[in-house]
């Protein structure tokens, strides 16, 4: 038997899991979630929507294929501890470079290991998202010490901690793009850009005017993590690029805050959607499609020039809106996946068509 | 779109009988299409040649023909019934075969018959290789290197240019029979020739080998509007080269990243939607382990063995979510059974590690050429559960019965490490154990990798578990702690196997267990990793912190299912246990089951109230016990896996309902068996059990040759032969005691009468017989591989009274209560008995659906207390039909190399097939026809070679064939016989007097019917068994026991047209 150091995941409700911890070894607080993605823990590892959470992995082996560069969905990872069932130490993969213990421990994420995954996911499935702590002081943090941890505990900087600092361009020739980055997922660039697309990339927190200062032919909203409640600086941005008539356009977090710069309203799911087998239906053609999702996040209570465009078929939450007049479409669920099925990827060329069409009507 | 409703009868064709790569899965995936089309209010009209299935069950269709699955019948089935719809995609690959050609040749325009699901346009798109290559390239999808070839010499010109090793696969055929690896010239004559003449349409693919790829499926599910899903991925462990029904299967697929995963699981969806599949389709990939390149290797539109583990691995029911697809409902209209709440258009998601284990009939088939390549060989398989790969291995291993709990082999510590290492490369069954062989003995990890191909993630676990085994062998009782202990326990070692490498008992390792409490808990299949509540009560065991399952406090029975599908222990005894289960919810009783086999009905989420998917061995079964604490656990109908765990269970005190582990081992212990025949004046054959080879000789010599000679407790016939000389009994009996020195071997004098065959069941007091069975063969053919027939068409009322009479005082003396299978031989007017089986048996689906008499349902009652002569069908004998129903063995030998052949003593069979009629020749031909058999005519050819001692037998039988306008081939000494007779015939030259022999002949393809009666069977070097297996391997009828000989010329004598045979529906035809 290896020597292990010995950790335990503490929720807030009082529920307890012993098990071992790698990576960084180091006292963690974050909001518990958990994720079905059977494939794709490098990726949900590296996407900044997980920022200030504590991830679980449902299916039990991780980190069989270990880490590669090519995968990475930012530039590190933004999570604030992963719970795996059982992580792999002999990965094997034609691209893998590094294992996920050191990947980890080089990125500063504590990590919990050897736990009842399954039994954590019922807890959070029966009683919503909550705080957690992982610790090695196993059974030593006093009621006090605990509270005051999850007390502490706030999210509501996520989009500060993981937007860019500066802004840069994705050089292209098709159409041009002003990203709002609040922690944009690589995949969604990737995604862009391999459709010629010009982008140019602004922190988040950019006013209206720089952004406009580009001359774009359309803003796009990426994902990004927390509450969109919490940054409602960008949310008045988005509400003064649509008042322009620009076309304006988004995927997950960007989504919310397109619905809210409209008047709807944003609600917390009981445990949110992760995993890449959503079933989304599109309202207009009836056709499903299983689509990677990751929100905590869902938009309710459209306002009157809003309508829906998908729906989820499991809960009949709101996965699309599109405004019924101006140029503005956004989408709940993963269009570029990683990790995920593909099944969406043609929303990006949806997304383009879009833009080329309000353009070619300008010219008119 | 909603339920299409012009839909009002749907004909379903079932794959026929069992055979290697055609299994329970189809009677598991028919019975849920018929169920899901039934609940809809439409009517099912069934036809399945297949008597032994849940599928072909008393009601379970509307209309429901057990029939030969041929174009004629199945015309005549449909001009009787007149189905306006047809679903292909349900009976395997015969099913698909056949619904091409009911429209290929116009039957189903003429009768209007449409084709529901998938069209056959689309089939043929993924089915014949050449329209397939087109397809892969219009979806701009990429193939191995092939070409489609019609003759041997394109097949070498075209191998020459891509460069050998190259894969032959024949086009329209199960489970890849025929196909094969060539490394050479010589090599890809023989396998094209082969596969030319094994193939339906006479082409065969020859392609570039890409061995060493990994080989990866994909399970997907398509609807009208388009709407896509995939239900599984699954990684073989063996890489490409092991056929996937021969290669551990994993589920999900566990080495690749998700752009691998992605890439592959789009290009599946791209192929099904491009064919526009309505239903379930399987796509088979191979991908590089070293680069994004991949190819698609197959694609199955249709319900397959992939698809029944699949659906056992989710819990999401491709074949009843496929038949719903069939009747025009979208993904999204139907509701996904598991969690009640969610829809079918969804992904399951898995939170725990599938394996699947192939079980090869190797212990049946000593004999045989083990190697395993890209022809199927292995009859059944188990499914395991893990939390861990591990876990799931260990449990796998465990669960296939051959006597491993651990991965140290005895077979495999015997060989050397250049043996084993030979052996890694080309694998046959014992690869695993031969690997960790190689590990324990410090052999490179990452070279075994590099020579078998295999992913470093899976050799590592094995060295993971390896790497334990040593250190428990270091280890003794007292080193154990709750810590450790744990460990072990958590990555999947039972009590035995850790006994075992420690040197206790596995009840010490459970003491520590209770002391320090380290239990399994019971996990959910749920099909979303518990992100939903789900309804399905389908549970694992796993050693972790949280148990799922709720114990109610209802009165509950457990039933213990029958394990993998191996020779002499198949589909019946899972028939059984799902009656079983039928009958106690019945009776309000909470059911349990207990399986590991994931191609049946019994282990169907819906079959039983609770489904325990867990090896069958006393350790897991007792986990099981001790959670649910059910009233009785029923053992009778799992056959003998679970007979075996009678001691146990009593000596747990586990309450056991029905006969006794007292009685049962009262019928099995031949000493104490013959001395209850003794006390109730019956007689059977003298003999005795021996334990040395000069004891066996002195018993024979008294007795009498020949003598049959069998190891003791054994199913199926294991090792059974008739000697019958001295040199003969010797070398069985050095042979047996080598293999075996702990039990003895049993001596029995040879009867050459009739056999008889009973299933009864018996209240303690009264004895109620459904039927009584005769067989065609006379005894010394396995009772399992001889055709039965009933009503007995040669049984005197008085020996009938005879039998009732033994019966019911060996049951009473037994204290039976259940069922009880007895077999007779009328030896010149004499009853004697050889054998007694306290269980349910093989023949009681046959008997069940031919008698009318719902035989389980009784037994069950019986068994939970009621008393036969209350129950309304009385005691005694049921009243027999008019009609005669044959039950007709089929064998998968053509698929095993170097296998005999010939009927004996031991069983071959993988299958059987019905064929009812209003007299015996109308029924025997139907049996024939349904096994595949040809009944020769007036013209026909056969070629006989028969031993002297049969002569005179023959001779009189084939005077009747000439009579018939058949014409004779025959070996020199049959030949004189003939002549003699004054019966022409062509001499044809032995295999040793020079070519071209009569190897040659059968080769032609002039011959219709091969008569070889043996000798001494399993002689690979005799002529016999060359012509035999030279006769199976051409698909040439082969008959090898005179009374077959005999019944099929009487069959021809009747001329019968088979255009005025009648079909029988057995909900109504059977008994009017």
């Amino acid at each position: 038997m290896k020597k292990t150091v010995k950790a335990e995941l503490i929720l807030e409700n009082g529920v307890r899991f012993k098990g071992n911890a790698f990576g960084y070894i180091k006292e963690t607080v974050g909001e518990v979630v958990f994720t079905t993605g059977m494939t794709g823990y490098q990726e949900t590892l590296t996407d900044p929507s997980f920022a200030g959470q504590i991830v679980t992995m449902t299916y039990p082996l991780i980190g069989n294929y270990g880490i590669n560069l090519e995968d990475m969905e930012s530039r590190r990872p933004f999570l604030k501890g992963f719970v795996v069932r059982e992580k792999c130490d002999v990965p094997n993969n034609w691209r893998c470079e590094m294992d996920i213990d050191n990947f980890l421990y080089q990125n500063k994420i504590m990590g919990l290991e050897n736990i009842d995954t399954r039994a954590l996911t019922r807890v959070l499935r029966d009683n919503g998202t909550m705080r957690g702590i992982i610790t090695t002081r196993v059974g030593d943090l006093t009621p006090s010490q605990i509270k005051q941890k999850f007390d502490t505990y706030t999210n509501a900087y996520a989009v500060k901690e993981t937007t860019i600092d500066e802004p840069y361009v994705i050089s292209g020739r098709g159409t041009h793009l002003a990203v709002l980055d609040c922690g944009i997922k690589q995949g969604i660039l990737r995604d862009l850009a391999k459709r010629g697309c010009k982008l140019s990339v602004f922190p988040a927190f950019t006013s209206a005017e720089d952004i406009l200062a580009v001359k774009p032919d359309a803003i796009f909203l990426g994902n990004g993590p927390g509450d969109p409640k919490d940054i409602p600086d960008v949310v008045e941005t988005v509400r003064q690029l649509i008042d322009t008539g620009m076309p304006v356009l988004g995927i997950c977090l960007g989504h919310q805050l397109i619905s809210l710069a409209l008047g709807c309203n944003t609600t917390r799911l009981k445990f949110g959607h992760h995993g890449g087998n959503h079933p989304v239906k599109d309202l207009k053609t009836g056709r499903v499609y299983i689509t990677s999702q990751n929100h905590e996040f869902v938009v309710s209570d459209l306002s009157d020039d809003v309508e829906a465009t998908f729906i989820n078929v499991n809960d009949g939450s709101i996965e699309g809106i599109r405004h019924k007049t101006k140029p503005v479409y956004s989408v709940q669920f993963h269009p570029e996946a990683s990790p995920g099925p593909l099944d969406t990827q043609e929303m990006f060329d949806r997304f383009i068509k879009m833009i080329e069409e309000v353009k070619s009507h300008a010219k008119r | 779109m909603p339920r299409d409703n012009s839909i009002k009868k749907v004909l379903v064709i079932g794959s026929g009988p069992i055979v290697i790569g055609q299994a329970a899965e189809f009677d598991y995936s028919g019975t849920q299409a018929c169920q899901s089309i039934k609940e809809e209010g439409i009517d099912v009209v069934l036809v399945n040649s297949n008597p032994a299935t849940i599928m072909t069950d008393l009601g379970m269709a509307h209309y429901t023909y057990i029939e030969p699955l041929t174009i004629d019948f199945l015309e005549k089935v449909i001009e009787k019934e007149r189905p306006d719809s047809i679903i292909a995609g349900m009976g395997g690959q015969t099913g698909l075969n056949l619904s091409c050609e009911l429209y290929d040749r116009g039957i189903l325009d003429k009768y209007h018959v449409k084709v529901i699901g998938t069209s056959i346009e689309s089939i043929k798109e993924g089915e014949d290789r050449d329209s397939f290559k087109r397809l892969m390239e219009r979806t701009n999808q990429p193939i191995v290197e092939s070409d489609i070839v019609t003759d041997v010499d394109s097949a070498i010109e075209f191998a020459q240019s891509i460069g050998y090793p190259v894969i032959v696969r024949p086009a329209y055929t199960l489970g890849g029979t025929g196909g094969g690896i060539a490394h050479d010239e010589a090599e890809l004559r023989e396998i094209c020739t082969q596969g030319l003449h094994l193939s339906r349409v006479g082409q065969v693919l020859i392609e570039k080998s890409i061995a060493g790829w990994k080989e990866i499926e994909f399970e997907v599910m398509r609807d009208g509007a388009g709407n896509c899903i995939t239900v599984c991925s699954m990684e073989n462990v063996d890489p490409v080269g092991v056929h996937t029904g021969d290669s551990i299967v994993v589920a999900p697929a566990q080495t690749l990243s998700d752009r691998e995963y992605q890439m592959l699981r789009s290009a599946a969806i791209n192929i099904i939607n491009s064919i526009e599949i309505k239903g379930g389709c399987n796509v088979q990939f191979a991908l590089d382990p070293n680069s994004y390149n991949y190819a698609v290797i197959e694609i199955n539109p249709r319900v397959s063995r992939s698809s029944a583990l699949a659906s056992k691995a989710t819990g999401y029911p491709i074949a009843k979510v496929g038949a719903k697809i069939a009747l025009g409902y979208n993904l999204d209209e139907i509701k996904n059974a598991v969690t009640g709440k969610t829809f079918a258009c969804f992904e399951p998601t898995i939170d725990y590690v599938v394996l699947k284990f192939p079980r090869w009939p190797f212990d049946k088939f000593f004999g045989a050429k083990r190697t395993l390549g890209t022809k199927m060989m292995a009859t059944g398989e188990i499914m395991s559960i893990g939390k861990s790969f591990e876990a799931a291995l260990l449990k796998g291993v465990r669960s296939l019965e051959i006597g491993q709990y651990g991965l140290e082999r005895k077979s495999s510590s015997a060989r050397d490490l250049e043996t084993l290492k030979k052996r890694v490369v080309t694998p046959d069954d014992e690869r695993l154990f031969d690997m960790a062989e190689m590990i324990r003995r410090g052999y490179k990890v990452e070279k075994i990798c590099q020579i078998t191909g295999m992913d470093l993630f899976f050799v590592h676990k094995i060295a993971n578990l390896v790497e334990m085994e040593e250190e428990l062998k270091t280890m003794s009782l007292d080193d154990f702690t709750e810590e450790n202990l744990t460990y072990f326990k958590e990555k999947g070692f039972s009590d035995k196997a850790i006994s075992r490498f420690v040197g206790c008992t596995p009840p010490d390792i459970y003491a520590l267990r209770k002391k320090w409490n380290i239990m399994p808990v019971f996990k959910m299949v749920d099909t979303c990793a518990g992100e939903f509540e789900a309804v399905t009560p389908y549970y694992y065991s796993s050693y972790d912190s949280e148990n799922e399952v709720v114990v109610s406090n209802k009165k509950k029975v457990m039933v213990i299912g029958s394990g993998p599908i191996r020779i002499g222990q198949g589909i019946e005894f899972d028939y059984c246990s799902v009656h079983c289960i039928m009958a106690l919810k019945k009776a309000g009783i909470e059911t349990i089951i207990v399986n590991n086999n994931p191609e049946t009905v019994s282990t169907d989420f819906d079959t039983a109230d609770k489904l325990y998917f867990e090896p069958l061995t006393e350790e897991d079964v007792l986990n099981v016990v001790e959670l649910e604490k059910p009233d009785g656990v029923i053992l009778q109908f799992g056959g003998q896996t679970a007979i075996k765990l009678a001691n146990f269970f009593d000596e747990m005190h586990i309450p056991i309902l029905g006969t006794l582990p007292e009685q049962i081992d009262e019928a099995e212990d031949r000493e104490k068996f013959d001395a209850v025949l003794e006390t109730l004046g019956i007689s059977r054959p003298k003999g005795k059990g021996v334990w040395s080879v000069a004891e066996g000789i002195e018993t024979a010599e008294k007795l009498g040759f020949p003598v049959l000679v069998r190891p003791s407790y054994v199913l199926g016939g294991q090792g059974m032969e008739i000697t019958y000389n001295d040199d003969q009994l010797k070398m069985y009996l050095s042979d047996a005691f080598e293999k075996d020195s702990k039990n003895p071997v049993l001596i029995d004098r040879y009867l050459c009468g009739r056999e008889i065959e009973v299933d009864a069941i018996c209240d303690g007091t009264d004895v109620y017989i459904p039927g009584i069975m005769e067989h065609l063969e006379r005894a010394g053919v396995h009772s399992g591989d001889s055709i039965s027939i009933y009503p007995p068409q040669n049984i005197s009322d008085d020996m009938k009274r005879q039998i009732m009479d033994v019966t019911k005082k060996i049951s009473v003396a037994l204290k039976v209560i259940g069922m009880i299978n007895i077999q007779f031989i009328d030896f010149k007017g004499e009853l004697n008995i050889i054998e007694v089986n306290p269980r349910s048996s093989r023949t009681v689906p046959y008997i069940t659906k031919v008698t009318g008499v719902p035989v389980i349902d009784i037994a069950t009652r019986v068994m939970l207390g009621e008393k036969l002569a209350d129950m309304g069908y009385g005691t005694g004998i049921c009243d027999e039909p008019n009609v005669v129903a044959v039950k007709v063995p089929v064998f998968s030998t053509e698929k095993l190399p170097q296998v005999e052949v010939s009927l004996g003593p031991e069983m071959r069979s993988t299958g059987e097939v019905l064929g009812v009629g209003y007299n015996l020749e109308n029924a025997l031909y139907k049996g024939f026809i349904a096994a595949g058999m040809t009944v020769p005519k007036a013209g026909s050819t056969i070629i006989a070679t028969v031993g002297s001692k049969d002569h005179e037998a023959f001779v009189e039988i084939a005077k009747r064939c000439k009579g018939l306008g058949c014409n004779f081939i025959a070996t020199k000494g049959t030949a004189r016989a003939l002549k003699e007779a004054g019966i022409d015939c062509k001499l044809v030259k032995k295999i040793s007097e020079g070519v071209p022999n009569i190897i040659d002949t059968i080769r032609s393809g002039v011959v219709d019917l091969i008569v070889d009666i043996p000798k001494k069977a399993n002689n690979k070097k005799s002529d016999g068994f060359k012509i035999r297996r030279t006769a199976v391997e051409s698909s040439v009828t082969l008959i090898t026991a005179m009374d077959t000989f005999d019944a099929m010329v009487n069959v021809m004598e009747k001329h019968i047209d088979e255009s005025k045979l009648d079909i029988f529906d057995i909900n109504r035809d059977m008994r009017k």
